[in-house]
């Protein structure tokens, strides 16, 4: 700054000398030129300097001293006016922070049956699944906080952490990931969604719809998480080609957390997909799923028409055949898409039912073998407007309960559902989605269902998968 | 059983990939055609370029595709823009593709708006104000000065991850420098009567090219970067130019001319569609086209005033 002061009295004598000096030699012309102009530009650089000097303080000092601060400022922006410079980012303690976001998530939710006595007919499914539209009239859907960064050279961590409306918190997913194995390898250890099939690595504020399909609910538990190992593999080979395998605890139906030293649950995964041109891509898998459950509790309906509930031990095998197409123009996006997707699950379930725990107490063999599928298309028809339909029905299958079949039955009624969405996202942070379905999930019941939902997203801009 | 055998599948496949040829040409994955084009002026046939995205693709909203996972999988350098204008599907893709090399930090990561001076840098980062880049406007590609600043580095670069080769790189990388100076030269020449012209742009995609030619941006069709025309928006704009004249209203290939012709329209604005990138246009077929038509096209509707 002291600097700056000569500089500027320098040049304010320089120039009106220059103008004044009409008839010497052009030598001495040029010299005061020359004068002038090196007069100019070193109180250009002072004047920078000084700039790039307070900019540094302000950044240190803001807390401190910022009347000290802001008058510098304001003199120094008085005395050079130039380009605006950035603002210093980094340096200090903040600069390693990883990427934070949270996703804020509402929902009104109209249902014409009580959706306390959901249910999806000729399915067992645990006393505490996450089945059905939830609860009815406005409540706070999930929030969602996920942190993730790089952690050295080798690693990497991520981790979803779900807030839930009654106050609970839990671990959706954290894991770390390796970055350095190379040649196409890459090893997962931690708490993380199961690669198996279409939908069930995604998180809830990437659906196209408020809720799960049916045979999600049905026979993977709404999503199937697990804490454990996955390795990924893919090909090296101008087709994707994407083969995995993962090991876990089985902490979730399918299967039961229980104490034990290896693993409960087991899973292969192989996915491929290309393109077709420079407007379609594809993606299709075939996924399998084994999961070990013990004493497993499941709420079930007896041929009495009583609720019961029964215990399952045994294991549980979840085929999934997984496809997807998506459609833009050229490959741009922005103005229209269209998306069709669809999945087809299929389980086994092999061991022992107790039939009636608190009461009768029978135990016998079961052996059921269950299935279900959905088909969807999301067409995007103007920027930030989509509509999309969803249809979906489940097959009780056949079902061997043993001794204990004349107490139960799990029938031949096809639940089935069909889904009308329509959402807005006025940027890819922001979306409000209606949502109409008419669920028949239990034999003579048709419950018809109306969402209006809210997702937002706050912070690091989330990239994601296909 | 199913198991082992997936072991045994996981296990013999990354030897199959060791044994493959060692003299095979150095693969290059480019998030944009802009820099295929660079690499393969660099790289010639020592490389083998494969770009992810066209010139009619909005690079803001790519998906991060199974076909781009693969070719991923198997570069030896990655080659995108960076300044976060990938960052909805590069960091997926890079995560996906189980390829150590290119990963963030490493050589066979090349961020081409790392070695040029960003413009558009926000002094405050709120999202109110749209799809802001924190670290500057990253459409560089728009001023020929940086692709010759971005070739420098990649040059640099091919011959720090191909070695073997570094001097036919630094050979390449000398011809194409000074055809590319030349060319600069006759485009500023030739484009000297758009200086100071005021124009209207749909997207902020043309800060460096505005820049470079001394062109005035004195309105944007969209409210906010990123966000889609609305009509009582371009009503504002249309009224604010009333006072204020200007010589054409400017879009990029890939983008919907729907509010461009509106303007055009309504105020008998000039509308240009420029390549804003290699493969934009009929004459951009490579970089030295890219420049050559958006010459061309910003002169025939706005150079002779």
């Amino acid at each position: 700054m002291h600097k700056l002061l000569p500089a500027s009295l320098a040049l304010a004598l320089a120039t009106p000398h220059c103008a004044l000096a009409e008839s010497p030699s052009d030598l001495a012309t040029l010299r005061q030129e020359i004068a002038t102009m090196r007069a100019a530009y070193e109180a250009r650089l002072e004047a920078l300097e000084t700039r790039l000097k307070a900019a540094e303080a302000a950044a240190a000092n803001s807390a401190t001293v910022p009347g000290a601060t802001a008058a510098s400022a304001a003199a120094v922006v008085a005395s050079a006016p130039p380009p605006p410079a950035p603002v210093a980012s980094g340096g200090g303690a903040n600069a390693f922070n990883p990427a934070i976001s949270l996703i804020l998530s509402g929902l009104y939710t109209s249902t014409s049956r009580d959706p306390e006595h959901f249910a999806i007919s000729g399915f067992q499914l645990p006393t505490d699944a996450e089945v059905g539209p939830g609860t009815r009239g406005l409540s706070l859907a999930e929030t969602e906080l996920g942190i993730s960064a790089n952690i050295d050279p080798w690693w990497r961590g991520s981790t979803a952490i779900a807030l839930h409306p009654d106050n609970e918190v839990s671990v959706e997913e954290a894991y770390v990931q390796t970055t350095s194995l190379g040649h196409g390898a890459s090893l997962k250890a931690g708490r993380f969604f199961s690669g198996i099939g279409y939908l069930n690595p995604q998180h809830a504020h990437t659906w196209d719809f408020v809720d799960n399909p049916l045979a999600y609910q049905a026979l993977l538990g709404t999503q199937y998480g697990d804490d454990g190992v996955q390795l990924t593999w893919l090909a090296p080979i101008d087709q994707y080609l994407e083969l995995g395998a993962e090991l876990g605890r089985g902490r979730s139906f399918p299967g039961t957390d229980t104490s034990r030293n290896g693993a409960g649950m087991v899973a292969l995964t192989a996915h491929t997909g290309g393109d077709i041109g420079a407007s379609h891509s594809w993606r299709a898998g075939l996924s399998v799923l084994r999961a070990k459950a013990k004493d497993q509790e499941l709420d079930a309906m007896n041929t009495a028409g009583n609720s019961v509930t029964n215990a399952f031990s045994g294991r549980t095998r979840v085929w999934v055949a997984d496809a997807v197409w998506k459609w833009a123009p050229n490959g741009n996006a922005t103005r229209t898409s269209f998306k069709l997707q669809g999945e087809y699950l299929r389980s086994t379930r092999d061991g022992d039912l107790v039939y009636d725990v608190d009461n009768v107490a029978s135990a016998a063999d079961y052996r059921a073998v269950q299935s279900g599928w959905y088909l969807q298309g999301i067409y995007q028809f103007m920027p930030g407007w989509r509509v999309g339909l969803r249809t979906e029905q489940l097959d009780p299958g056949s079902s061997r309960f043993g001794a204990n079949a004349a107490a139960l039955d799990l029938g031949n009624y096809r639940p089935r559902k069909n889904t009308l969405m329509f959402d807005y996202n006025p940027s890819e942070f922001s979306r409000v989605r209606l949502q109409f379905a008419r669920d028949r999930s239990r034999e003579g019941v048709t419950d018809n269902q109306f969402f209006i939902q809210y997702q937002m997203s706050l912070g690091a801009h989330g990239a994601h998968g296909y | 059983m199913m198991i082992r055998n997936a072991l045994i599948a996981l296990l013999a496949a990354p030897l199959a990939l060791l044994a493959g040829p060692a003299d095979a040409a150095l693969r290059v994955f480019a998030c944009e055609p802009e820099w295929g084009a660079l690499v393969q002026e660099l790289g010639g046939n020592l490389v083998e370029v494969s770009v992810a995205t066209g010139a009619l693709q909005d690079p803001h909203q790519i998906q991060a595709k199974p076909s781009l996972i693969a070719r991923a999988r198997n570069a030896d350098l990655v080659v995108c823009t960076g300044a976060e204008l990938e960052i909805g599907w590069l960091p997926i893709l890079l995560q996906q593709s189980g390829n150590a090399k290119v990963q963030p930090g490493q050589p066979g990561n090349f961020a081409a708006a790392d070695y040029v001076r960003k413009l558009d840098v926000p002094g405050q980062l709120d999202r109110s104000q749209g799809d802001v880049h924190a670290a500057g406007n990253p459409h560089v590609q728009t001023d020929p000065r940086n692709i010759a600043q971005v070739a420098t580095a990649l040059g640099t670069r091919l011959q720090q991850v191909d070695p073997a080769h570094a001097a036919e790189y630094a050979r390449r990388q000398a011809d194409f420098a000074q055809r590319w100076q030349q060319a600069i030269a006759r485009w500023s020449a030739q484009a000297a009567p758009l200086k100071g012209a005021p124009v209207v742009s749909q997207h902020k995609a043309f800060t460096y090219l505005y820049d470079w030619l001394g062109l005035k941006e004195v309105a944007v069709l969209e409210p906010k970067p990123g966000v889609e025309p609305t009509a009582s928006h371009l009503q504002g704009v249309l009224s604010a130019l009333k006072g204020t004249p200007v010589r054409m209203v400017i879009h990029a290939a890939y983008q919907d001319p729907r509010a461009s012709e509106w303007l055009n329209t309504n105020a008998g604005v000039p509308a240009v569609k420029l390549p804003f990138t290699v493969g934009g246009s009929e004459g951009a077929k490579d970089l030295f086209g890219l420049f050559d038509d958006t010459v061309a096209r910003l002169l025939a509707a706005g150079g002779k005033r």
